[in-house]
This record gives C-alpha cells, structure tokens and sequence, in this order.
C-alpha cells in the first residue's frame, strides 16, 4: 500500500481499502455500519461483495466513493488517499470511479431528457464543447445496446427498467472511469433482463479496461462477474476467495449458509434446509464475538468470547471463523497444504 | 364447465376451487387499448400451488387482480372467473367485499406500501378480524398473537404495538401473511412476495408459505419472474407472455422438458452455478412486446431463435403435449426431452 502521490506502479492494486469504519448515529444508538473492512482490488479485477440487506456493503460503497465519510481508516485509490481529497482535487479524482445504482428509474432524473443526464458528468466535469459531448454521448449509448437517435431527446419514464440500466451504464462509463462501484445493479430486473445487463457490463469491462466492484445480495449473479469474491455480514467481512474455490468449498458457514439459499431451476433439488431461521440482529448492537453466531450452526462458546480474526487458510483465501469449514473438506478431499487452519 | 374440455388438465378432474374462462382484460391509455390479460384459461384445486410466471408486463399481476375483481376503474373484464362454483365477474360490490380477504387473500411484493404506516401491525390484523369474523376487539387481539406467532415473529405480544417501519423487510413481509391468512382463506395470491427480500430471507418465506397452505389446504398462486422460486414450490407451472399463457405444465413435467423456446429462455437466463466464473449469460436478446400493439402472430416470435415467417404471421394455438397435461401455444415446439435438466 503506498501513499504517494505518484503513479503506482502496476503490481500496487487500484483500490485499497484498510481498517475502514463508517458509523451512523441514530436516536439512541450508533449504527456499525462498516467495521475494520480491509480489502484490496488489482487493476482490471472484478471483486464480487456479498451479504445481506443491513450489512453495510451500500455504506461500504458509498463511503469508497467518498458519498458518506468513513469514521476511521483509508480509501487508497491509484495510490491517493481519497479521505485527503477535496474540492477540485476531489472532483477530479472523481472522475476515476463512477457508481451504479440499485434502481435505475430513481437514478434518473425525470424531467431531463436522456442526452443531457448521460453528457451531466462532461459538463460537471467541464469536458469537450457541445457537439464534443454529444459526439461522446452518442458513443456511450451505442455502446450500451441504445440507439441514440431513439434515445437522446426522449425522458426515463420512457425505458423499461432494464434500459434505465443501461442508460445509468452510459452515465458511468462517459467520463471513462478506471473503477466502477456496482451496488445491486440487476437487482430490480427480470431474471431475462439481468442476464443482458450482466453480459453488458461484462463487455464494457473488456472493452474500457475496466475494474469493477460489484455489490449484490444474489451468489449465482455475483458468481457469473467475479474473479474474487467477498462475504460481508453485519459490517465485517468474513470470507475473500477467489471465486471458483469459495462456491466449491465455502470455508464460513455463512457463505454455506448463502450457497444453500439460491433457489435452483430444478424441481427435484431439495429445497433449501437448513438456512437458520431469523435475520441478522440489529447493527447498532452486534454480539459480542463472532457477529455471525447467534445464526451459526456451528457457534461454540468460544465464539461469543473472541472474534476471529480473518487469516489465511489457503493461498489466497481468507476466512474469520474459529471453526471454518474449509479445514475439514480440505483434508478429506483437495490434500491442500498451504495455510492450513491451525486447529 | 371449462370452454375446452379436451385440454383440461388431469388435475382439474379432481376437486377444483378456481375456474378461470376465457379471461381477457383491456386498458384505455393515450397509446391505444391495452391487452393486458388476453383470453386465459386455468384452474386450480384446493391444496393445489401454482406458479404463475413471467417477466413484467406480462400481465400476470392484471391477472390475479382479475381473479378478485381488483382492476383499475376503466379497466374492461370479460370471461368467467368462478371460485367455489360462484361467477365473480357478475357479484355485486357488497358480496365481493366479503369474499376478498376473507375466502380470497392477497400478499403483495412490497409489504412497505401494503401495510399502513401509520397503523399498528395489531391494528391491522384485529381489523380484518373484526370486520371478515365478527370478532370483539379482545378475541381479535388473542388470535393477532396467535397468527404472528404461527408465521414466525419472536415475541409476538410486544410486536403488536409495533409500527410496519420498525420491521425488516423479511418480518414485514411475515405480517403481511399473518394477515392474509387471518381469515383462514380458500385461495392466497403472492404476487412476487419475495422478489424484494434476500434469498436466505426468500427462503425461509417460501417455507412459510408452503407450510401454512399444507396446513390449511389453502389454494396458492405464486406469481414470479423467476423460474427457480417456481420449480420447487409449485404443483404445476403457467408461463405468461403479453397476456396469455404460453405454456402450462405440471411442475416437474415442464421442467423435464419445456416445448416453449419462451420457458426454456427464461431458464438459460438464470446464471448457472456450475458455469466458471465469466461465462456469458444466456440472455433473452430485445424487450417484450408493446401491450398496446400486438401483432397477428406469436408474441415471442420477434425474441425467438426458432421463428419464422408463419410465427410472425399466425397465433400459433393452446395445444397438448403427448402427456395429457401438458399445454403449450408454439408453432415450432422444443423436442419432447429438450428440456434443461
């Protein structure tokens, strides 16, 4: 992790994120939205972030692209700590990592016509004269699957959910960012429309050189983009794998307990047991320990005692879990050596 | 009874609670007449769960608001719909207000905007009590308990006096079914009652379903997008399309093998878990058609890898599969073991 000022070289990742914390304070309590997540993402990665609702990866987002301040901790983008920005510099930092949002209606303004909310970030920006930004505005729809001839001159109530996307797309991708921060972008579309919002950003990825950090609650969607994959729950993360190893062996019983949910097309797969009953307890008053074990089949008395730390269980996997899953399969099945869990 | 007597399924020979005839529903827009139900046929037995599924616009919402005589003002109904023997198209306004909550209740995909916010969630239950079962205020209160227990919300006393913002997404979604089947319903409607929640919450939802209706013997639609919340839930399956139904199977049938290229679309879209990392979905390619503008043919053939000129040119039929129970409306049918296993 470096803190220059200068070009990284291209070993550093893009994005570094260390010991962050965002808290909310809310009548009678603080909400631990996001606490001591430290992760890293390399250039031209998709870093797949997934939990529940509440666990605090929108906050997480957010407070990435400096849209909330992080109590503690730091947002190291291309090797510049986000939280020294401000003003212009901020802005034009800004320029570098775009986000997208959940409900793509929403995140249009309706009384604006198409061409204007796409070319808004040039003209924030202060980039090209008008025919320059409509020239650029044109590129970006084409490039997302619109037409701009169809599309420039007509307002969002116009488009179908799944267009509105692909319009936010081309908001995102006009100022040519290096990262983009995907929050629940497909969560909201038919299951026939996700899957071409996923090829779509799939292919931008590839062709803008893109990295991407996409957020969502669903495995089987986040498994079809991610090249590494993390578990956040109630503001901790608590399993990084990469993205084959982590849905052939979860290594946390909560990313188990989130495989075992996806519904499958198949009607003679058993529907899913042994998903605990319950939803996460309330962020402003986390369990001690473990966060995770009041849900935990596997929860010990150790685990209301001391949290576990998240280490190394294999290469490139880590886990925070005193009794991980992945110990066991590995010995019966994968004789990986490496990293062992140490007990 | 039913208009097709050669295409009723093997189920319906059994008891049935819902006969839908020939339903079509029409809206006026600025744009035109649109059809959002156009000329479906289905029943459905007491205990029974079907899965009504299709991409929005499909109009499967319009249509199970058809079922309670739930449509806009303007909007223009035709066809039958009988549940228990009795024609609702032509009850009065008075006998359907008893009916709806009572025998035929509703759960809705965002429970934030079927609760009111300014009510208590005991409020809420003891007034479909009071009002559908005649009870008093205490005896309403007691069985509000009870109903909040029996869907699985801890503490149930205390939680009475709790307001619908000061519950999650999943709890409020179980208050919404505690009062849906408040009145011990004949037939529950869930329209996408868990396309808002997480898929650990979904689930222990769909196992709540599942288990008051095997209780209570209750008729279910589940209405979804998503084909795989359908396929372990569900008796038989209806797959929507600009208003009608384009295939229609036992669950387990149709999931052996589809003959819609529509269906068998709509589960290649579903990312695969076995798929590495970085695999191309299987996208459905355009948008479904505009309601207000539906052509002579089929309405899928503009999508369709398999259309040809006769798609676009003629309505291809409701017809039968080799298996009896097994329906479908396409002019170029998939093999009969086509289907994704």
């Amino acid at each position: 992790m470096t803190s220059s000022d200068t070009a990284p070289e291209e070993s550093s990742p893009l994005l570094s994120v260390a010991n962050l914390v965002v808290e909310y304070a809310i009548g009678g309590g603080t909400v631990h939205a996001v606490s001591d997540v430290s992760f890293t993402l390399a250039r031209g990665e998709t870093l797949g972030l997934v939990g529940e609702s509440g666990c605090g990866k929108s906050t997480l987002a957010r407070a990435i692209v400096r849209l909330c301040r992080a109590k503690s901790g730091r947002v190291v983008f291309a090797g510049v700590d986000l939280a020294t920005l401000a003003g212009h510099r901020l802005r034009a930092m800004r320029r570098r990592l775009q986000i997208i949002f959940q409900n793509p209606i929403a995140s249009l303004n309706p009384r604006r016509r198409v061409g204007d909310i796409v070319a808004e970030p040039l003209v924030v920006a202060g980039i090209g004269d008008k025919e320059e930004r409509e020239r650029r505005v044109r590129g970006a729809l084409s490039a997302v699957g619109l037409e701009p001839e169809l599309t420039l001159a007509r307002y969002a109530h116009e488009f179908s959910g799944g267009q509105c996307q692909r319009i936010c797309i081309a908001r995102a991708l006009i100022l040519e960012p290096e990262l983009i921060v995907c929050d629940e972008p497909v969560s909201s579309l038919d299951v026939s429309i996700r899957a071409q919002i996923i090829n779509l950003l799939e292919a931008m990825k590839a062709r803008y050189g893109l990295t991407l950090l996409f957020i969502a609650h669903d495995l089987a969607i986040v498994k079809a983009v991610s090249d590494r994959v993390a578990v956040m729950y109630l503001g901790k993360l608590c399993e990084v794998a990469p993205t084959e190893d982590i849905y052939a062996e979860p290594a946390h019983p909560y990313t188990a307990m989130l495989l075992e949910a996806i519904p499958r097309p198949d009607p003679g797969a058993p529907v899913a047991a042994g998903i605990p009953v319950g939803e996460p307890p309330s962020p402003t008053a986390p369990p001690s320990g473990c966060r995770f074990r009041t849900r935990c089949p596997r929860a010990a008395a150790r685990c209301s005692e001391e949290e576990p730390p998240l280490r190394e269980v294999a290469t490139g996997r880590v886990v925070a879990c005193h009794f991980p899953l992945l110990a066991v399969s590995q010995t019966l099945g994968r004789g990986r050596t490496s990293g062992q869990a140490d007990f | 009874m039913p208009a097709r007597p050669p295409d009723r399924p093997a189920t319906s020979s059994r008891e049935t609670l819902l006969v839908i005839e020939d339903v079509r529903v029409e809206l006026p827009t600025p744009r035109g007449i649109l059809r959002a139900v156009d000329g479906v046929s289905l029943s459905l037995g007491p205990g029974r769960t079907l899965g009504l599924v299709g991409e929005s616009g499909s109009g499967k919402s319009m249509l199970s608001r058809a079922i309670a005589q739930l449509l806009p003002r303007k909007a223009r109904l035709s066809g039958r719909v009988l549940f228990a023997g009795e024609d609702l198209t032509r009850l009065g306004a008075e006998p359907l207000r008893r009916l709806r909550g009572k025998s035929i209740a509703f759960v809705f995909q965002d429970p934030m905007t079927s609760l009111n916010p300014v009510l208590t969630v005991g409020s809420q239950i003891a007034e479909t009590l009071t009002e559908h079962l005649a009870l008093d205020w205490r005896a309403a209160r007691e069985r509000a308990v009870e109903l909040l227990a029996a869907v699985g919300i801890p503490s149930p006393e205390q939680r009475l006096k709790h307001y619908p913002h000061q519950f999650s997404g999943g709890m409020r979604q179980r208050v919404a079914i505690a009062i849906a089947l408040s009145c011990e319903p004949r037939l529950l409607i869930a329209d996408e009652p868990t396309t808002a929640l997480d898929v650990t919450v979904q689930a222990q939802i769909l196992d709540l379903l599942a288990r008051e209706q095997r209780r209570r013997h209750m008729a279910l639609i589940l209405i979804t997008h998503d084909l795989s919340v359908a396929a372990g839930r569900t008796d038989e399956v209806a797959v929507m399309y600009a208003g009608r139904i384009v295939e229609r199977a036992p669950t387990g049938a149709l999931f052996r093998a589809m003959r819609m290229p529509y269906t068998e679309a709509l589960i290649a879209a579903i990312p695969d878990l076995q798929s590495a990392p970085h695999t191309p979905l299987r996208a459905i390619s355009g948008l479904p058609p505009d309601p207000t503008r539906l052509g002579p043919g089929c309405a899928f053939a503009p999508r369709c890898r398999h259309a040809d000129a006769a798609c676009h040119r003629d309505r291809p039929p409701m017809r039968a599969a080799e298996d009896g129970d097994h329906h479908y409306s396409c002019w170029h049918p998939l093999p009969a073991r086509a289907g994704v296993a």
